[in-house]
């Protein structure tokens, strides 16, 4: 690793000003998970390092019943997977959680980071010149691109590696973004962004904006939630897709709910088309399967990852069939 | 007899000990401005870019100056000469340099040294009662929880941290427990029969 000016801010808004002098050079640091592996392969080279552990109350969980969770930036991602009221009310953020990398990086790691965690795809993590980086092709494109997005990507086709964000988005999760003499809350869905809006940054975050907290609104009883990851390996790995749900249920239908994917496209990846379907949506299989004719519609595969779309549809089935008792034809 | 004694006194345990004391002492040497005692310094002011740094390691406490880039294991083990602990991707991925932090697995060489700020850190070393083998240790050896035995260390001080929160894991339990730690030569099957000895004796 390159030596670099180390900062450890005491309150966020010195963070903020150490952010905003330097945003081009400096790069924030919660967990360090990410950033490490960035670093020590010189994907990342800044001069200074902001470490932001040293930020008072911004590790704690806070459950309010019946109103909402609201979870620190800093607080690691193993502190949510055995949270017993996260478990309880959350149970697709607890597993999320508990499928995220190995019990090692989930005690290093943080919620915040997390979201914040930059793409995996291995020209973006190799020794190319990628658009990404500053080039001007994105080698994807032409080269081996089984893992990357089949929707939303162009003119780069990473996707977002968080397991967590997927379930948040699903949840109605909002992101408090905090600098200098300001602060503002967005849902998680205008938290991310695709290449054609930035190709450089995967979210909205400007010079000197820090993530403080995120905000999880507390289901009712007849709400449910769910995550499922496909990934190659038993063990520990990114998701090759997953996808997560929340579903309220009532009288025999799906009153409403919000189906979200990972590993498909460079942010979770949501469709107004199927969240309007599941309204009213008896729970038969004939019309869960109506569902699968409709998501992801629009994906645009590369050469080698067309089979992420039945992928992706068949576990949004057996996610739902997961969740409700399905009445088979 | 006397004469196939001989060469067999030298152990592979004091041969590894002679070779690695070898080399923790060249790189000790080579990356001296990286990391120094500060007792050695006479509470001077810190070398340029250093900052001071410090923690306690198997119970003993220690004050450095480090560089902000130096990671935990390049502190344990070109510093502190604990080279029990070991690198092999040197990336957070397999899992060879696990230490317990304030009690919690973590990957050595993926944790800034300054990180570990105030806090305690255990190694392979701190399980040790004297020259006493601890009862994780002995199971691998009963069980045969290895084949080179370079990913052992932090095998074990995965199932130190496991069996810290959970005395008593189901095998599930124990396969997620130890998922952060990979063995090239596959002696898996093994590796989880170790820890479900540990489990039982312990």
């Amino acid at each position: 690793m390159k030596p670099f000016v180390y900062h450890q801010p005491k309150s966020i808004e010195e963070a903020s000003v150490l952010s905003a002098k330097n945003w081009e050079e400096a790069v924030l640091f919660a967990g360090g998970t990410d950033v490490l592996g960035l670093l020590k392969d010189g994907i990342e080279e800044p001069k200074e390092v902001i470490n932001l552990k040293g930020l008072e109350g911004l590790d704690q969980i806070d459950f309010t019943k019946g109103k909402e969770l609201r979870i620190g930036a800093l607080v690691k991602i193993a502190q949510i997977a055995e949270h017993p009221a996260i478990k309880q009310s959350f149970p697709a953020l607890a597993q999320a959680a508990a499928q995220t990398a190995s019990p090692q990086l989930r005690n290093m790691g943080t919620i915040g980071g997390n979201i914040c965690q930059r793409p995996r795809c291995w020209y973006f993590r190799g020794d190319f010149h990628c658009l990404r980086k500053g080039g001007d092709e994105c080698f994807a494109v032409e080269g081996e691109n089984k893992y990357h997005c089949v929707i939303g990507g162009g003119p780069c086709y990473i996707v977002h590696p968080s397991d967590l964000t997927v379930v948040l988005q699903a949840l109605g999760a909002k992101v408090t973004i905090v600098w200098k003499g300001g602060q503002k809350t967005v849902p998680t869905s205008q938290f991310f962004v695709l290449p054609e809006e930035d190709l450089y940054r995967e979210n909205i975050l400007k010079p000197g904006e820090i993530v403080t907290h995120i905000h999880i609104p507390v289901p009712d009883s007849k709400m449910k939630s769910g995550y499922l990851k496909f990934k190659e390996r038993d063990v520990w790995d990114f998701a090759v897709v997953s996808v997560a749900a929340s579903v309220r249920i009532a009288n025999g239908r799906i009153e409403s709910g919000r189906i979200v994917f990972g590993g498909v496209a460079p942010k979770p990846w949501e469709e107004e088309t199927l969240n309007r379907e599941l309204k009213g949506l008896p729970l038969k299989d004939a019309d869960l399967q109506k569902l699968k004719a409709l998501a992801l519609k629009e994906a645009e595969p590369l050469e080698q990852n067309a089979y992420k779309i039945p992928l992706a549809r068949n576990l949004m089935l057996s996610l739902l069939k997961e969740l409700m008792p399905i009445i088979p034809n | 007899m006397p004469n196939k004694k001989k060469p067999s006194s030298l152990s592979r345990r004091q041969f590894i000990k002679g070779v690695s004391t070898g080399v923790a002492g060249t790189i000790a040497t080579t990356k001296l401005a990286r990391a120094l005692p500060i007792e050695k310094l006479e509470k001077a002011a810190p070398p340029e870019g250093h900052l001071p740094l410090e923690l306690k390691v198997n119970g003993k406490p220690y004050q450095l100056y480090v560089e902000p880039q130096t990671t935990l294991v390049e502190v344990l083990r070109n510093e502190l000469q604990l080279t029990g602990t070991k690198v092999s991707c040197n990336h957070g991925e397999c899992g060879a340099c696990t230490v317990l932090l304030d009690g919690k697995a973590v990957y050595s060489c993926h944790i800034l040294a300054l990180d570990a700020q105030g806090k305690s850190v255990t190694t392979i070393e701190g399980l040790l009662n004297g020259e006493e083998l601890h009862p994780i240790q002995k199971a691998f050896i009963k069980k045969d929880g290895y084949q080179c035995g370079f990913c052992t260390p932090g095998q074990i001080m995965s199932t130190q941290a496991l069996l810290l929160k959970n005395p008593n894991p189901t095998k599930e339990e124990i396969l997620d427990g130890l998922s952060g730690n990979l063995c090239r030569c596959g002696a898996y099957p093994k590796i989880i029969e170790s820890v479900e000895e540990a489990a039982k004796v312990k």
